[in-house]
């Protein structure tokens, strides 16, 4: 436990030392949100019902993307450990070996956490207003939580299998996509049939929906639920897959 | 002689149908310093890695300080330390927080106080606080050497430690793995530049083909390979020696 907080605290320093982490991972979410607020928003409230706060309806589908964001660093930070034979140098200390992993983890999941108070304070000055109560709030930061863990599993395996930083990153990308073919930004119904099928059933859906529900004050129903066995899912797939490749490495 | 710290003993290792290691056995006593040579894709690597149990070997068994590297690897990893072949150290920290986080995490104490004097040993106090991208390769390579003498391990494996470093650099890693091996620290060091070994070791062997085809001090190997004719030529200087003469350099006397 003691070491994989000073591993945690070095790759902390990691963070905070590279302009490009902090600004991709950071500060790109950000922009993008600013783009749909402010480039697409007006054409797309056209097709949401009147009365939608906008900046409020695309926050969801940002807060995913700032995870996805900072988790494809966690995948570069790894294979950058891995290459450099920092891993090895760890591994033939003795020290507990898990601690490595669980090292990038966390750092993985305190800058998504980092990521996401940002975008809400940007999202706050823009316009974001809610009612939730202190539930409603506890549950977003529960989802939120839930898929950082379960997206830093996913970006783990590229981590340890790419041969290349291009293949590190490569690997990590469909992440960041991802929530632009879902219900985040615009309504479902305008899409052609076949992206539809898929944007209403991709796992990010009930994770957006649930969200914009629960900071809109709106019931639910059962998307909440879906939305946490998608994260479980997810993370106990990622993990498995994760743990077998590390064992099979060490 | 001081007793056997390294045992090997039929060492085996295949990546699919490619056999690194058919059968390697050697032993390795306290204080020895030990070069294993073998060209390009020898095996040399693999050996190290196993030995710092980072792979597992598909025969044969070895033990260091006694504990079997398959069976107690926990055990091994208290008694020993790796430089591996590419210098394994984080260019985002400086080089004092290097060696401080490896201090921690080998639960030393003063942590502070002990990288600061490494890096005075190493020549490092100057770029202390720079962060280690920004060394040079002899710099890195010695921040790295330097990072793996923290907590006193008994045994010191270097991987081909000083190739890419300029003669003078080299002269240098020389001399620590010197001290180290005069304060009783064993050492296995993997090279393909003879004259290193011939400069080190107290002991040789050669790898090739998946076996130790030779392993003996430097007189025993010179005695296997008699010359074949003696010759009588006037001694031309070698470009070491040039090189050393034409930079002034006091440390060539070091040899
Ligand atoms: N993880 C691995 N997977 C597959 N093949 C490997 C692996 N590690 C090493 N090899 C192969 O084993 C052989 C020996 O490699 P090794 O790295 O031990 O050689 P070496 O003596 O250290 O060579 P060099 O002087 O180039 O460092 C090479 O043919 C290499 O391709
Ligand atoms: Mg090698």
């Amino acid at each position: 436990m003691k070491n994989t907080l000073i591993l945690f605290l070095r790759l902390m320093k990691h963070i905070q030392r590279s302009p490009e982490t902090i600004m991709s991972a950071m500060v790109q979410p950000i922009l993008i949100m600013l783009l749909f607020v402010y480039v697409f928003g007006g054409a797309i409230k056209a097709s949401l019902p009147d009365g939608v706060n906008y900046v409020n309806f695309q926050l969801p589908g940002i807060l995913v993307m700032a995870i996805a964001y900072n988790t494809s660093y966690t995948a570069l930070r790894m294979f950058s450990d891995k290459g450099k034979g920092i891993f090895n140098r760890l591994n033939s200390m003795p020290i507990n070996r898990s601690s490595t992993l669980w090292a990038h983890v966390f750092a993985s999941i305190v800058s998504s956490l980092l990521s996401l108070a940002m975008v809400f304070a940007a999202a706050f000055i823009i316009g974001f207003r809610s009612n939730a109560n202190i539930l409603e709030w506890l549950a977003v930061a529960g989802i939120l939580a839930t898929l950082s863990l379960a997206l830093t599993w996913v970006a783990v395996i590229p981590g340890l299998i790419a041969k290349t930083t291009d293949g590190a990153s490569f690997l990590a990308f469909p992440l960041v996509f991802l929530p632009l073919f879902s219900s985040a930004f615009a309504p479902t119904e305008t899409m052609p049939a076949a992206l539809r099928i898929f944007a209403e059933n991709q796992p990010l859906t009930p994770i957006v929906e649930t969200v914009r529900s629960l900071i809109n004050c709106e019931p639910t129903g059962n998307d909440i639920w879906i939305a946490l066995a998608w994260c479980v899912g997810i993370m106990v797939v990622a993990w498995i897959f994760a743990m077998r490749v590390y064992k099979r490495q060490t | 002689m001081g007793d056997i710290v390294i045992q090997v003993n039929d060492l085996r290792k295949s990546f699919k149908a490619n056999h690194v290691l058919k059968s390697v056995s050697f032993e390795i006593r306290r204080g020895e310093i030990f070069a294993l040579l073998g060209s390009n894709g020898a095996g040399k690597t693999t050996i190290v890695n196993i030995l710092s149990t980072l792979m597992k070997p598909d025969g044969g068994n070895a033990s260091i300080c006694n504990y079997d590297v398959v069976h107690q690897p926990e055990k091994v990893r208290q008694s020993i330390s790796l430089t591996g072949q590419y210098a394994a150290v984080d260019g985002i920290l400086t080089g004092l927080e290097n060696l401080v986080l490896i201090a921690k995490l080998r639960c030393v104490k003063n942590s502070n106080a002990v990288a600061v004097n490494l890096l005075k040993r190493f020549g490092l106090g100057e770029a202390t606080d720079k962060r280690a991208a920004v060394y040079s390769g002899g710099m890195t390579r010695r921040l790295d050497i330097a990072m793996s003498l923290i907590g006193n391990p008994d045994v010191i494996f270097l991987d081909e430690p000083t190739t890419g470093l300029d003669p003078e650099a080299r002269i240098e890693v020389w001399k620590t793995v010197k001290e180290l091996s005069n304060s009783g620290t064993t050492i296995l060091l993997t090279t393909q530049h003879l004259e290193e070994a011939e400069q080190l070791a107290d002991k040789i062997a050669i790898l090739h083909g998946g076996n130790i085809i030779a392993n003996g001090t430097l007189d025993e190997l010179k005695k296997l390979f008699p010359p074949v004719k003696k010759e009588y030529i006037e001694k031309q200087p070698t470009l070491e020696e040039i090189f050393f003469a034409i930079i002034g350099a006091g440390k060539a006397e070091a040899q």
